[in-house]
């Protein structure tokens, strides 16, 4: 029988997970580096609800009246928009983090429900843009891969600024995750640890990027639109700088935004959440007086159900992105590799060692045997089933609040269930009209 | 020889014609032009074997993404002159500014005047030969590639540097972490000789240049390195 633990008081504090931190510090003498995002609360969208119909909104019909879910992205300087099917779109991850057969399953999942995958540092494989009829390109920091003909096989281009886990923060591949196949499309030697640049070589300010943008669209011939992709901070500014610089599309990761690998005091530390973040681009898009018209809003960090996927719409996003979900999607932390999970210290639902290049699921690894499990059609085939229940319980949402299309939700079908929430979204706290900052 | 003035065509215009994309000039090998003002992203994307001569200074990204065709400058070029060049040749004629051949993958980057700060910063396999002189963090994690200075290098030379190797002929104000003086071979003065050759800058003496690269110290993350992180 196990000893009676009920008189012990664990210390708010220093509790079990902060002493475990102070040991490992002590014992490796190094920061701690790992995958997924924020762990601990912050204010989300859950802190939010939804007004739904009454005696002086009516809903739609569930099935039979139509509810649209297409974002048309970019049609302000391209020639040829992207559109997608569904407002929820995939994050950049970049081959390298992960496996060629989780890009190959996220292109696969993606595709088939038409909506867009996105690259990564790293450059594009063969995998992701055979398998994606809709791909981003990124262009970061790093230029790891960076070729104009890549380039001009996109369908859109997204320059990274900064992602919402590590907002001024470079990249890190460890050097166990480095193949041969990931060290030729980077140009370095292998079994180093690489770190990706956290600012652009040859831009810095809006000044410049505005002149980077001109000169993507010249190398493009104006055909695809130019993203713009910020770690949530100074959320306003740096959409309206975005906007004057010239892009299309402002991305905007929130504080919880999930990573490859990031040193965990950068995960937790840095940036402000998904909640205020999308207010505050929608805020700036607004003022510009481009909202939902000139330039869309893709908004992204800890997105993870229909309702998540409604709640930014209604806030002013155009469409979400997903990073950490759809892995999840794909087959982490499963429950079936619970045994290979203990022998890594870790157990479903906690493994977060995306660094490490061990992971039984085969998703975040470069290890050809781990590689192997995951079967991108299976794989890519589930995410698709979660992509069509994200965008049905959008949909189901949006009909009770009276949308014929998931964007005319709007911040006025919303409510805050805290203070905080009600603060930071700017939606009225339950059951009052009071908006804190906004008088009484 | 098709002469393209840019006082009086516009540069979206300008760079279609260099790009063989523009109905009329498809067969043209040969470009000149004229009046570019300090004109950003000029000669951007281009990508087969043409000529190009610009006459006059040029301002931000020209030649950028390079690939294949040659481009001479005839004045001043801004930042990030053949950023992420593939193949090809760019010459700048006078100075060029920061960030000269940024990430450029391969090709050869000419700067016949001095380049400002960060010349090479992530270079990916390009050579770069600049006649005179180069400003602080130059070859700023160059991972491959060679970068040719004649002249002197300002503080942070190849600071945080990968393989790419550099050859100086004056003295470095400092390096950055991790870049060290290497032992020169007769192998590594030919290749110096033969990127001398290819510059044009046959004046330069091999024999009188050292050379630097990475001292792979901070290839893998080890805490008795804290102080260079
Ligand atoms: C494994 C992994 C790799 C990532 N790699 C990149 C990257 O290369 N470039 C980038 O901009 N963001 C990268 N991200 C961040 C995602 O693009 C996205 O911003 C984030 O995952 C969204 O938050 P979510 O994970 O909560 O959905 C990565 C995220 C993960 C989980």
């Amino acid at each position: 029988m196990s000893m009676d633990t009920s008189h012990l008081r664990e210390s708010q504090i220093f509790d079990r997970a902060t002493i475990h931190d102070i040991q490992r510090a002590a014992s490796e003498g190094i920061y701690k580096i790992r995958g997924f995002g924020a762990k601990r609360k912050l204010p989300h969208f859950d802190d939010l609800v939804f007004l739904g119909a009454s005696v002086s909104r009516y809903p739609l019909e569930g099935y039979r009246e139509a509810c649209g879910t297409d974002v048309t992205l970019g049609a302000r300087h391209a020639e040829r928009p992207l559109t997608i099917d569904i407002p929820v779109t995939i994050a950049g991850m970049s081959f390298g983090s992960l496996s060629a057969q989780a890009k190959e399953a996220l292109g696969r999942g993606a595709s088939a429900v038409g909506t867009s995958t996105t690259t990564g540092d790293g450059g594009m494989t063969q995998e992701e843009r055979g398998h994606s009829t809709k791909l981003v390109y990124q262009y970061l920091p790093s230029r790891y891969g960076m070729n104009p003909d890549d380039l001009r096989k996109a369908d859109a281009i997204e320059v990274v600024v900064g992602q919402g886990a590590k907002p001024g923060g470079g990249g890190m591949l460890l050097g166990h995750k480095i193949s041969e196949r990931v060290a030729e499309m980077r140009t370095l030697p292998k079994d180093i640890d690489q770190r990706s640049a956290c600012r652009h070589p040859d831009w810095t300010g809006p000044d410049d990027l505005e002149i980077k943008i001109r000169e993507l669209r010249e190398i493009t011939d104006w055909q695809v639109p130019i993203y713009v992709k910020v770690g949530a901070t100074r959320t306003y500014y740096d959409t309206m700088l975005a906007v004057k610089s010239g892009a299309d599309v402002v991305v905007v990761d929130g504080m919880q935004g999930g990573t490859g690998a990031t040193q965990e005091c950068f995960i937790e530390h840095v940036g402000i959440p998904t909640l205020p973040a999308v207010r505050l681009a929608a805020e700036a898009l607004r003022e510009l007086g481009l909202h939902r018209t000139g330039v869309q809003l893709i908004v992204s960090g800890g997105i993870r159900s229909g309702a998540d996927v409604a709640k930014a719409i209604a806030l002013g996003a155009d469409a979400v992105s997903i990073g950490t979900a759809a892995l999840i999607a794909l087959g982490d932390n499963r429950p079936d590799l619970a045994a290979e999970y203990e022998k890594l210290g870790t157990a479903p639902g906690f493994y977060e060692d995306w660094q490490a290049g061990r992971d039984p699921a085969g998703i975040t690894t470069q290890d050809p045997d781990l590689s192997k499990r995951l079967d991108p059609e299976k794989a890519g085939q589930r995410l698709a089933n979660y992509l069509r229940v994200l965008t049905l319980e959008a949909q189901t949402l949006a009909r009770a609040c009276g949308k014929s299309h998931v964007r005319n939700l709007e911040p006025e079908d919303l409510q805050a269930l805290t203070i905080e929430a009600a603060a930071m979204a700017k939606v009225p706290l339950a059951g009052t009209g009071w908006i804190p900052g906004q008088g009484f | 020889m098709n002469t393209i003035d840019l006082e009086t065509t516009d540069l979206r215009r300008a760079n279609r014609l260099l790009q063989g994309r523009a109905r009329e000039g498809g067969a043209e090998r040969t470009f000149t032009v004229t009046n570019p003002r300090g004109a950003h992203a000029l000669a951007a994307g281009l990508d087969r074997a043409i000529d190009v001569t610009i006459q006059g200074h040029v301002g931000y990204y020209c030649a950028g993404m390079n690939q294949k065709a040659s481009v001479t400058i005839e004045g001043n070029a801004g930042v990030g002159v053949a950023e992420n060049m593939m193949s090809g040749t760019v010459r700048v004629t006078g100075d060029a500014s920061q960030s000269a051949g940024a990430t450029a993958h391969g090709g050869l980057l000419v700067i016949e005047g001095n380049a400002a700060s960060r010349c090479g910063i992530s270079m990916k396999g390009v050579d770069i030969v600049v006649r005179g002189s180069v400003g602080h963090n130059s070859a700023f994690m160059a991972q491959a590639g060679h970068l040719v200075i004649c002249g002197d290098a300002d503080d942070g030379l190849g600071d945080s540097i990968y393989e790419t190797v550099i050859f100086l002929r004056g003295a470095a104000k400092g390096l950055g972490a991790d870049c060290e003086e290497k032992e020169i071979t007769a192998d590594d003065r030919k290749i110096l000789a033969a990127l001398l050759q290819r510059a044009g800058l046959t004046d330069q003496d091999p024999g009188a240049f050292r050379r630097y690269g990475s001292a792979r110290r901070l290839y893998n993350f080890k805490i008795d390195n804290l102080g260079a992180y």
